[in-house]
Order: C-alpha cells, then sequence, then structure tokens
C-alpha cells in the first residue's frame, strides 16, 4: 500500500491506562541515537588496540571428513605471522554443552559441516592473515554426509557422532535423532472420531540465517597470566565471559567482557564463535588480536535457524470448532544437540482451546553448522505448519478465518498442550482487534489473496543484576547487564524516571562490563524489556527506600512515614507532620553527609514473565504468469501487555514481520549434492530489501502481564510466527494452491500453478 | 597486486599483452573487486582504464548513432536524457544492475567482460546490436556483442585485447527497445531470465526485430527464430504465442540455486511477450 | 608488497594515507583513517553499509580500491552533520526511530541524503528503489521511508 501522504507514527498517546503513567508510553528520543546517526557508535569492529593482530580461521571446504591433519609451517613462515592456533590450544576435558561449543568454535579431529572451523592465524595485517590461511595445507579423509532431516534419520544415513542420544528417544531410531520431546491431554481418537472434516499436512522449511547486518567481530586480549580483556558484538557478554573461560581454561572472574553496540543479533549472537579463538592467538602471540568474520563466514558457519520437517492433524465441526490436533516436529540442529524441536512442538497449538491435543518433537543430527536461537526459535516453523492447516479447513468448511480462531482461542484457564494453564493473556484481543481492523475491510484486486494468522512465544525471565547509582545533583545511572538490542537502554530509563520520579533525560543508562555487575542472562527470549525492566524498577524502588530513610532522618520521623511521590519525599499523612516535599536532589546534594552515596540494587530471576500472542493479516498478489508473489499490505497486532515505549514495540513487530516475510518467500540454505553451502552471500540469500516490502501497519494491545509491575510482556519475538502462515494463507487466497514446503519462491509457486 | 593506471589503450593492451600472470582490467570494479574480496580472482597485474582520455564520454555521433566510453557508469547513462530517449531497453538493461551504489560504478564493458551467461546489459546489448571496438596485439577489429561471450565466464578476447568504444546504432524512426528481467525479490538480484527487444515498425507491421534471451544458456543469445516469429506481424496474440514458443525452444538452461530449468523456459516466453509489447508501444511512440 | 601513496580529500579535509594495493576505500577509512561509520556488512557490494559519496556519486567504499580515491572527494556519514548541528535527516531519523541497531544507518543516511539532493520530491517508490542497495535487518524499513519522505517534505517547505 503506497503512501499519498506520509502519516508519521509519532502520534499523540493513545494507550489504555496511559494516564497512569508520566513516562513509561512516552516516546522519547533513544539516548545511542546521536551516536548511531553521526557514525560515533562503536560496533564489534570499531575497537582498535595498540601492536593488534588480525586473527583468520582456516575452515574445512567439506560437509563430513576426518581431519588427518593439519600442516602449517608454510603458513607460519609467511612474514607477518605471530600465531596460529589449533584445537590443541584450547582446553581438555571439557563437557556437555561446553564441549558442544568448543567443537563447534575448532573442530577436533572431524569437519562436521562446511566452514567448520579447524585452525586460526594471527597476522600484522588481515590481508597477510588470510593469505595465510590460504597456504595451510590440511589432508582430509572424506566421510558420506547428510544435510536433510528426513534424510538423517533414515536407518543408513551417515552417523554424525555416536553417543549423543537421549534416553527419551523411541527405541530403534537413528544415533542422529539425539532428543524426543512429547506432549498433550486428552483422547486422540475420540477427538478425531468427533470430526466433520480432518486434515493432514506434510510441511517443511528450509533453514534461515537471522541476517544480521554486523558480521561477529571481537579484540580480544589474553596473558599467560590467565588475565583477559575481551570487546566483542554481543547479545550476552556475561555467557560470552564464562564460556570463553571454560574454552581457553581460565577462571571466569579473570576475563573482563565488554559488550560494543550490537549490528543485530535476533538470537545468532547469544552464543560464541570468534571470541575464544581471538583470546588464545592472543594468549599465544603476547599481543591483542582483532577478528571480524567476512559475510560468507557468517553464512557458512555460525548459528542458522534449524530446517523442519512437520506432519499437521488437525480435525474440525463443520461450525468450526477443532475438536483434535496432532503435530510431530523433526527438526535439525547441525551437527549437534539442541535443535529447537520441543519449542517447536510446544509454541505449535498455543493459540488453541483444546480437549485433545498431541504433540511431538525429534532433535536430528545432521552435516550442518550448529545452530543458533533465531527470533522464538521453533515456533515460526510450527506455525506455519498448523496455522496453514487450520486456514485450510477453514476455507473447505467456508468459515471465517477469525471467526474461528476466536471461537477455539486460548483464554486465561485454558491448558495448554504443554502443560500449563494460561494466566490472563491477550489472544482474543489480539483477534478481535484484527476482525475490527480497517484492513479486513480493504478490497483485493485480481489475483490477490488474503491470508491470517496467529503466533505464540513464551517470553523469558533469566538472571538479572542492576544497579542504580544517584548523582549528587539528582541525576541517576544505571547499570545494566544485558546488551541493547532493540532500544532497552530508553526503556530502562522510562521505568526508572516514574519510579525515581525524575526526567528521562536525566538517567543515564549504561550497559556494563562483567567485572561491574553480578551475572545477566544473555538478551534473548523477550526478556530484557521485561526482567531487566522488572529489575530496574527494583532497583529504583531500593533507591528510593534509601532516599525516604535520609528525609526520614532529616525530618527527625519515622521511615515508615514517608512515601515518594512525584519525584520527593512526603510525609506520608498529616500524623507524621508538617514538611514541604523534599525533592530527590535536595537529598542527593547532601548524601556524603548524610551517610554515603545512594545505590539501588536488584538481583534475581524472575519467574513471572508473560507470553506474547499476535495476529497478522496481509494481503498477497500472485503473478500467475511467473510465480512471483508481492506483498502489497501487511498488519500486525500483537499483545504488548504494556508499551514502555511504543515506538520501540512497534519496531520489534515490523522487524519481526520483515524477517518472516523473507523466510516465507526467498530465503533459504541451498547445499548442493557435495554438502557445500551453495549460497553464500546475500546476493543470493535473499532477505527483504526496502522495495520488496509496503509499509508495516501495527497495533499495540495491552493486557497487562500480571508478573510484571508495569505490566509488560516481551514482544521481540512473537512477531516472526505468524507471517510464514498468513503469507501462505494468502497465496492460498490469491490463486488457489497451498504451498506446504518454504521459501514460496517462484519456481514453486509457477509449478504448484501448474500443476492445479 | 600490481596496479597500473595507463594513459592509454596502447599501453594498457601492452601492459596486458606482457603480463605473466592473471590480469584484469579495472572500470567500475563491481565485478573484479567482489571477486578479489572473496579469494575468486587475485590479480597480479590490474590495470585501471579511467585515466585514458575519452572513457567517462558518452557521445552522439552525426549519424545518430551512439559512442559510449568504457568507463561510463550505468547512473550516467540513466542520467543522460537523450540516450534515454534513443535506447530505453538497452539502458534500463544496464540500469538494472544491482543497487544504487552498484549503479555508481558499474559499466556496460564491465558486466559484458565478465561473462556472466545472466549479466543484464547483454541482451539489451545484443537486441540492440551494439558492437565494441577491440584493439590488441592482432591490430584493431569491431566485434558485435553476440560475438563476444564464448561461454561461462569467457569472451572471445585473447591477453592483450582491450575494449576501446562501445558503439550503438543510430536509433532510427518507428523504432523501440525494452528489457525485462525475471528476479525473486524487486531488487538486487542476478536475473534468472533476461530478455531484451528491439524492434521496427512501418506502420503497425514489424519490418525488423532483434531478440536476445540471458541466464537461459551457457552465453546470452539472440534468437533469430524468435525474431522472425514477430517480423512481418503487428503484434498479436499468435505472433506473441509463437514468439513465446521460440524463445522456449531457444532455453539451454541449468538447475541452479536461482531456478529450475522448468522455470527458466517458461519464463522466457512470458517475458518475451512483455518485453516484445513494451518495445512495440515504445516504436509507436506511445508512453509506457 | 609496496605500498602505495595516497592524497584525497574526505569530507573536506585533505588526508595522505600509504595503503596496500588490496584494500579497498572501506579499508582506508576504517583501518587508517579513524572513520569506523561506513561499515562492512558483506564485502560483495549487496548490503550498502559501506556507502559513501566519490565526487558526489553514491557508491559502496567495498567497491573501490584506495588507489581509486586519488585526487577525488569522499562523503562519509561523519561529514554529514555541521559540527553539532545535525543534518534534517539524522534528527528526524531519531524522532522517528528509524533506527534500532543502527548498523545500516550510516549508510543508509549518506544513501537517503543523496536522493533528496537529486530528487526533493520523491515518491515512496522512489525512495525505496533508492535505498535497495542498503539491507536493514531490524525495522522492515517502515520508519527509515517515513522518516526520508517526511524529511524531503520539510526541506521542500524550508527552502
Amino acid at each position: 500500500m503506497a503512501l499519498d501522504k506520509v502519516v508519521p507514527q509519532n502520534g499523540p498517546e493513545e494507550y489504555e491506562g496511559r494516564e497512569k503513567y508520566t513516562h513509561v508510553g512516552t516516546r522519547v528520543d533513544r539516548p545511542d541515537g546521536l551516536d548511531k546517526v553521526t557514525g560515533r557508535a562503536k560496533f564489534g569492529a570499531d575497537a582498535h588496540a595498540p601492536g593488534m593482530l588480525h586473527g583468520a580461521i582456516v575452515r574445512s571446504p567439506h560437509a563430513h571428513a576426518k581431519i588427518l591433519k593439519i600442516d602449517t609451517s608454510k603458513a607460519e613462515a609467511l612474514a607477518g605471522v605471530k600465531a596460529v592456533v589449533t584445537r590443541a590450544d584450547f582446553a581438555a576435558g571439557l563437557e556437555g554443552e561446553d564441549w558442544n561449543i568448543l567443537e563447534n568454535v575448532m573442530a577436533s579431529d572431524t569437519a562436521l559441516y562446511d566452514g567448520h572451523a579447524l585452525a586460526a592465524i594471527a597476522a600484522t595485517s588481515s590481508l597477510i592473515a588470510r593469505d595465510a590461511v590460504k597456504l595451510v595445507e590440511v589432508e582430509y579423509e572424506l566421510l558420506p554426509h547428510v544435510t536433510d532431516v528426513d534424510e538423517a534419520m533414515k536407518p543408513d544415513a551417515p552417523v554424525i557422532r555416536a553417543g549423543q542420544q537421549s534416553k527419551l528417544v523411541p527405541e530403534g531410531m537413528h544415533p542422529n535423532v539425539v532428543n524426543y520431546y512429547e506432549g498433550g491431554h486428552g483422547d486422540m481418537v475420540a477427538g478425531f472420531a468427533e470430526a466433520d472434516l480432518v486434515i493432514e499436512r506434510h510441511f517443511t522449511t528450509e533453514a534461515a540465517h537471522q541476517g544480521y547486518i554486523e558480521p561477529h567481530a571481537a579484540l580480544a586480549t589474553l596473558g599467560n597470566d590467565g588475565t583477559g580483556e575481551l570487546w566483542c558484538c554481543t547479545q550476552g557478554h556475561f555467557i560470552v565471559q564464562k564460556t570463553c573461560a571454560a574454552l581457553v581454561g581460565i577462571d571466569t572472574s579473570q576475563l573482563r567482557v565488554t559488550a560494543s553496540e550490537i549490528g543485530g543479533g535476533f538470537g545468532g549472537k547469544t552464543t560464541v564463535f570468534l571470541e575464544p579463538v581471538a583470546l588464545a592467538l592472543s594468549r599465544k602471540a603476547n599481543r591483542p588480536v582483532k577478528m571480524v568474520m567476512s559475510r560468507s563466514e557468517v553464512l557458512r558457519a555460525t548459528g542458522p535457524t534449524s530446517s523442519a520437517s512437520m506432519d499437521i492433524k488437525i480435525g474440525m465441526t463443520k461450525d468450526g470448532r477443532i475438536t483434535a490436533g496432532k503435530g510431530v516436529f523433526r527438526l535439525q540442529g547441525g551437527a549437534f544437540p539442541d535443535a529447537p524441536a520441543g519449542m517447536a512442538a510446544e509454541c505449535s497449538f498455543a493459540p488453541y482451546n483444546l480437549n485433545a491435543v498431541s504433540i511431538e518433537g525429534y532433535e536430528v543430527m545432521a552435516n550442518r553448522p550448529k545452530q543458533a536461537a533465531y527470533r522464538a526459535p521453533g515456533s515460526p516453523m510450527a506455525a506455519f505448519a498448523v496455522e496453514s492447516v487450520v486456514d485450510e479447513l477453514c476455507q473447505t468448511l467456508g468459515l471465517d478465518p477469525i471467526e474461528t480462531r476466536l471461537k477455539n482461542a486460548s483464554r486465561e484457564g485454558t491448558k495448554a498442550a504443554y502443560g500449563p494453564t494460561w494466566d490472563r493473556i491477550g489472544l482474543v484481543e489480539c483477534l478481535e482487534a484484527a476482525q475490527a481492523h480497517p484492513h479486513m475491510q480493504a478490497p483485493l484486486r485480481e489475483s490477490e489473496g488474503r491470508g491470517v494468522a496467529a503466533g505464540f512465544w513464551f517470553n523469558h525471565g533469566g538472571e538479572t543484576s542492576v544497579s542504580l547509582a544517584l548523582s549528587e545533583d539528582g541525576t541517576a545511572q544505571i547499570s545494566v547487564g544485558t546488551p541493547d538490542i532493540g532500544g532497552s537502554r530508553a526503556s530502562m530509563a522510562l521505568m526508572a524516571a516514574e519510579i525515581l520520579g525524575i526526567e528521562y533525560k536525566n538517567i543515564r543508562v549504561t550497559v556494563a562490563d562483567t567485572a561491574t555487575l553480578g551475572y545477566n542472562d544473555v538478551s534473548h527470549g523477550s526478556r530484557v524489556t521485561y526482567a531487566s525492566g522488572l529489575a530496574t524498577i527494583n532497583a529504583a524502588k531500593d533507591a528510593v527506600g534509601k532516599l525516604c530513610d535520609r528525609a526520614a532522618q532529616r525530618w527527625g520521623i519515622d521511615p515508615e512515614a514517608v512515601i515518594w511521590e512525584d519525584g520527593c519525599a512526603k510525609p506520608a499523612g498529616p500524623n507524621a507532620g508538617q514538611f514541604d516535599p523534599m525533592p530527590l536532589k535536595e537529598i542527593t546534594k547532601r548524601m556524603g553527609r548524610t551517610g554515603g552515596p545512594i545505590s539501588g540494587h536488584f538481583e534475581a530471576t524472575p519467574e513471572g514473565a508473560g507470553v506474547s500472542f499476535g495476529v497478522h493479516i496481509v494481503d498477497a498478489h500472485v503473478d500467475r504468469e511467473t510465480g512471483k508473489t508481492s506483498v502489497d499490505r501487511y498488519t500486525v497486532i500483537q499483545d504488548a501487555g504494556k508499551a514502555v515505549h511504543p515506538t520501540y514495540v512497534e519496531g520489534q513487530f515490523q522487524g519481526g514481520a520483515a524477517q518472516g516475510i523473507g523466510w516465507a518467500l526467498n530465503e533459504e540454505y541451498v547445499y548442493g549434492e557435495d554438502g557445500r553451502l551453495q549460497n553464500t552471500v546475500f546476493l543470493d540469500y535473499r532477505i527483504p530489501v526496502a522495495s520488496d516490502l509496503p509499509m508495516i501497519d501495527t497495533v499495540i494491545v495491552e493486557v497487562p502481564n500480571p508478573g510484571h509491575p508495569f505490566g509488560v510482556r516481551g514482544v521481540g519475538e512473537t512477531g516472526i510466527c505468524p507471517p510464514l502462515a498468513a503469507i501462505a494463507n494468502a497465496v492460498s487466497g490469491a490463486v488457489g494452491v497451498r504451498m506446504t514446503s518454504l521459501p514460496m519462491s517462484p519456481p514453486k509457486i509457477l509449478k504448484a500453478l501448474k500443476e492445479q | 597486486m600490481k596496479i597500473h593506471q595507463p594513459a592509454s589503450f596502447a599501453d594498457a593492451s601492452a601492459i596486458a599483452a606482457g603480463a605473466s600472470g592473471i590480469t584484469r582490467y579495472l572500470a567500475g570494479g563491481t565485478d573484479v573487486l567482489v571477486q578479489l574480496r572473496s579469494d575468486l580472482v587475485t590479480p597480479d597485474d590490474l590495470i585501471d582504464v579511467k585515466k585514458i582520455e575519452g572513457v567517462s564520454d558518452i557521445t552522439k555521433n552525426q549519424d545518430g548513432s551512439w559512442t559510449i566510453g568504457v568507463a561510463v557508469t550505468g547512473a550516467e547513462m540513466t542520467e543522460h536524457a537523450e540516450l534515454c530517449q534513443d535506447w530505453p531497453g538497452l539502458v534500463e538493461a544496464m540500469d538494472l544492475i544491482g543497487s544504487t551504489q552498484v549503479q555508481g560504478r558499474a559499466t556496460l564493458v564491465g558486466n559484458l567482460c565478465n561473462g556472466s551467461p545472466a549479466a543484464d546489459s547483454v541482451p539489451g546489448q545484443v537486441a540492440a546490436g551494439v558492437s565494441v571496438t577491440v584493439i590488441g596485439p592482432k591490430g584493431e577489429r569491431t566485434i558485435k556483442v553476440e560475438d563476444m561471450p564464448t561461454g561461462p565466464g569467457r569472451t572471445v578476447l585473447e591477453k592483450g585485447d582491450i575494449v576501446t568504444a562501445v558503439n550503438v546504432p543510430a536509433r532510427g524512426d518507428n523504432a523501440g527497445d525494452a528489457y525485462l528481467r525475471f528476479i525473486p525479490r524487486t531488487e538486487m538480484d542476478i536475473a534468472v531470465v533476461g530478455c531484451g527487444v528491439n524492434l521496427r515498425l512501418d506502420g503497425d507491421t514489424i519490418t525488423e526485430a532483434r531478440v536476445s534471451l540471458g541466464a537461459v544458456a551457457p552465453t546470452v543469445l539472440l534468437v533469430q527464430e524468435a525474431a522472425d516469429a514477430i517480423i512481418g506481424t503487428t503484434l498479436g496474440d499468435e505472433a506473441l504465442d509463437a514468439l513465446a514458443k521460440a524463445a522456449e525452444a531457444a532455453c539451454n538452461p541449468i538447475d541452479d540455486k536461482r531456478g529450475t530449468i522448468e522455470f527458466r523456459v517458461e519464463v522466457a516466453g512470458v517475458l518475451a511477450k512483455r518485453a516484445a509489447k513494451i518495445a512495440y508501444a515504445r516504436a509507436k511512440g506511445e508512453a509506457v | 608488497m609496496s605500498k602505495i601513496h595516497v592524497t584525497t580529500k574526505v569530507n573536506g579535509d585533505e588526508v595522505e594515507f600509504l595503503c596496500d594495493p588490496r584494500e579497498t576505500v572501506l579499508d582506508v577509512l576504517r583501518d587508517h583513517l579513524n572513520l569506523t561509520g561506513a561499515k562492512e556488512g558483506c564485502g560483495t557490494g549487496d548490503c550498502g553499509a559501506c556507502s559513501v559519496t566519490v565526487d558526489g556519486r553514491l557508491v559502496c567504499s567495498c567497491l573501490m580500491l584506495g588507489a581509486e580515491a586519488e585526487g577525488k572527494e569522499i562523503a562519509t556519514v561523519e561529514g554529514i552533520a555541521d559540527g553539532e548541528e545535525l543534518h534534517p535527516l539524522q534528527k528526524k531519523f531519531i524522532e522517528y526511530a528509524a533506527l534500532q541497531c543502527g548498523i545500516c544507518t550510516p549508510g543508509i543516511l549518506v544513501a537517503a541524503k543523496n536522493l533528496l539532493e537529486r530528487e526533493p520530491d520523491p515518491t515512496e517508490e522512489q525512495v525505496r528503489y533508492w535505498l535497495a542497495g542498503n539491507l536493514c535487518r531490524c525495522t522492515g524499513y517502515d520508519k527509515i521511508i517515513r522518516a526520508v519522505m517526511d524529511t524531503a517534505a520539510e526541506m521542500r517547505e524550508a527552502s
């Protein structure tokens, strides 16, 4: 939908309950804005250190091969080369996930995928390092490989690594099947028997990459004394600290990690790839080492999401009641366990109140890079499959897709397929907002269809530590341990401003390094506004308690008799005494003489994260002669609980939708017969460009989360869950073909049209 | 890698003729630098042609034909109003390559000499009847663009040869050209199929036509049968169907990460029809 | 490999540097001139994060060799603001939250500024196609396009 006239989205505040808040819910300027529009902001690759070397990695060109010999002598002889590392330079005896991560960071005896790292070189310039990489001679013994999830489960599939299978996996399955999940409730046989129509479909989705524009980058300094400094772009510098320390064999506390500004992560920067290597090289060379990935390294050897093969069976009565739902989800996670099959299964039927539901997930290994989280891991694929079948049922029975979802919607008290009973949730409100939205009334042109789909993400709590310090001039500084990936610094400041009663602009939020705070879980799971926000609020309240104490002291009354309101200490009631309100600045001005600096702290692992449902509406046109799909109009409706900064919430909705559109239409990992990745650059890994997308309209629904003081729910992830099915449903509406394999690229749609 | 910046084509040719390793010419660099950065090709000698006189000129000659310098960028072509008016198909074929940023550097000659079967400007050049002037150890000669590509990544040019100018015919009256390509997104993709059509009318009847297809064979094709299908017609439905069939028959594509054989053949026919209609409208002087 | 000595102008200042023949203008800006505003997102001219203008022409600095910069005038994101006075585009981007992570922002600002200098009244479609070579993974482009078009309107009004 082209704009005739630009309508700025910075409209008047219209959110429910807005009157309650002074700061929360306002559209303030982000604190990192000035740095980012002037080019001053420092991202991962923007750091330099005196005497710095540049690192480069030697990578396997084979999908599966024994590494017989690595000869680095010619590389070491090149002028300018200062250090070489292989697996031997990392810690031995690691177990569990630490071992998995190390094996992925630097191969031991087997190259497990095309691009797998097996050695690294540090040299005085990046050109010399890259030239040196070409001089490393590796002897391989090629092994048979497998990249497809279903192929990897077959009896004759090459074994990726024996002995990884958990006891939960059903008897007789191939060793590549490493984990199994099951859940559900009710009588499936009776459920399907009740249905007037049962549809069973098979779906496949291909792996997609998070596609952050900033490649991984790190600058490391590690001494032989075991003390180190690391600068890197990451979603979680505390986990980087913990993991790197383990992998290079030093104490966690001796490594200080600073998070740079991050150029996108979406889950892909919640683990380590380059960082331990840079540290190991630095230790060997006794100089700082900088490493930056090229785009093809990012695509080949970081953590895309899983590819999936799914079977869905849903039964519905002719008046639109879902009587039973069954989903089986097979996901490959690369040559390692932990593909998000369980989460896919758990999210799949979340929007539905079902008496009979059965969900199963299989985690499979294949010769591909170790998967990493990508925005609601597992949920988008599952939503694609289930929401497509629900749509097909509605189409076949002549039922309205939104009305039918309302009829079966999960509400407070509904038992989810994966066990818990929903608390207060906002799915119904989202569906109703979709129904009422003008988008639903807009006329459609020839070969254009409208698709609707729902989506869900759990959202996460996670370990969180926040510190707040007041300055004598009455301003505040807050240290958080969660890198800012979506504007959270502004949101923290807004929440603190609300509690402290001072201006937003008088609060500076910094993402502190690992030496400054207790452990913080990664910025993932849409947890930051919720958990760091809750911690910030509590740290502010802690500080407010101390401010009240100081006022009480000054007034000579009981601290219980002092309240905090509008940024001032006030007597709690007329019995407390007649005192003028004491503003924060008054108190901090004297704090050195009245007991010392005033700070607030909060450390916890909050449990009350609220889930977020979303509903998307999309109009798509299909060119019948070429199969090309254009997305003409898009609306995102999602429950945010309480939008602390509405513009950033909109931004998360739009960003998630855009990634979903790319995944639905054009993004995929293409492996050749030889198991090598064929599309290693942005030319052929096709993310949406500006001309591919329309404006993305947003509606923020606010059904407060009881687990947060302001009702906040995470919003970052749900946005990517509905688009895959919404677009498939629109394509079906447009030209009558049901696409069950992603991406819905033009050759596939044209083929389906011809077979119609 | 040694960078040379010769002041004349003769010097450039001599350097290339005498070089012992991998040699590349540098105009816009939008292929050379990509290949350098991905470690596909590291030239031993890189010969920058941009210091040679006249390489950035777009000249309309007395007879209405055009001479385009080898360092003229796509952006400069698009900004040249008269060239756009005469040869909109040629210009749009060049204009479709890459982004605005790539257009700021990319050249017709670079696109041609890189030898990709999917090069966007080449079907536009072939349809328009463009030729290039080449000098080298064998002296000076003119080569028709359709005779340049010999296979993926290869041209007829030999060691020491260098293109010195692009020659575009005079447009003449009652004529029009068009280029269309199929890509999965709206921008930024390599053509999955490309089609250039150039035709001249006498009244409503097509008297001359050239149809070129890209990305559907090891080299860009000039498809005589497709032209024959529409010459002598007024481009009615029957002629269009015959055109599509001839285009499909000429295809010899591969299955790759960008498209299947089946898809390319089908879409070649679709684009041939659509491009022909646009060229026809332009020949009639209609706004398109 | 011997280095090449280059004299050029960047954001109006004359600069000199030595570079390896294989280094690009992007490498030179970031590693020799301390101008890290331009970013490498892909190294192949597909993402536009390295966008600069050369003699007023929008290009990817990763697709130009440092040696080619001799005698040219290069403009980067660091030169857009006039001291502490931000360009209307920069102000609008902050106001509209037309950036999230900000990695694509320098390239987009350079590209958008170039567009508005050539075409003060672009349509939404023109803006989208002009910026097609600037990939953004965070915003879905919506707020970026609004910011550019609204800035264009404001600048037209002011002139």
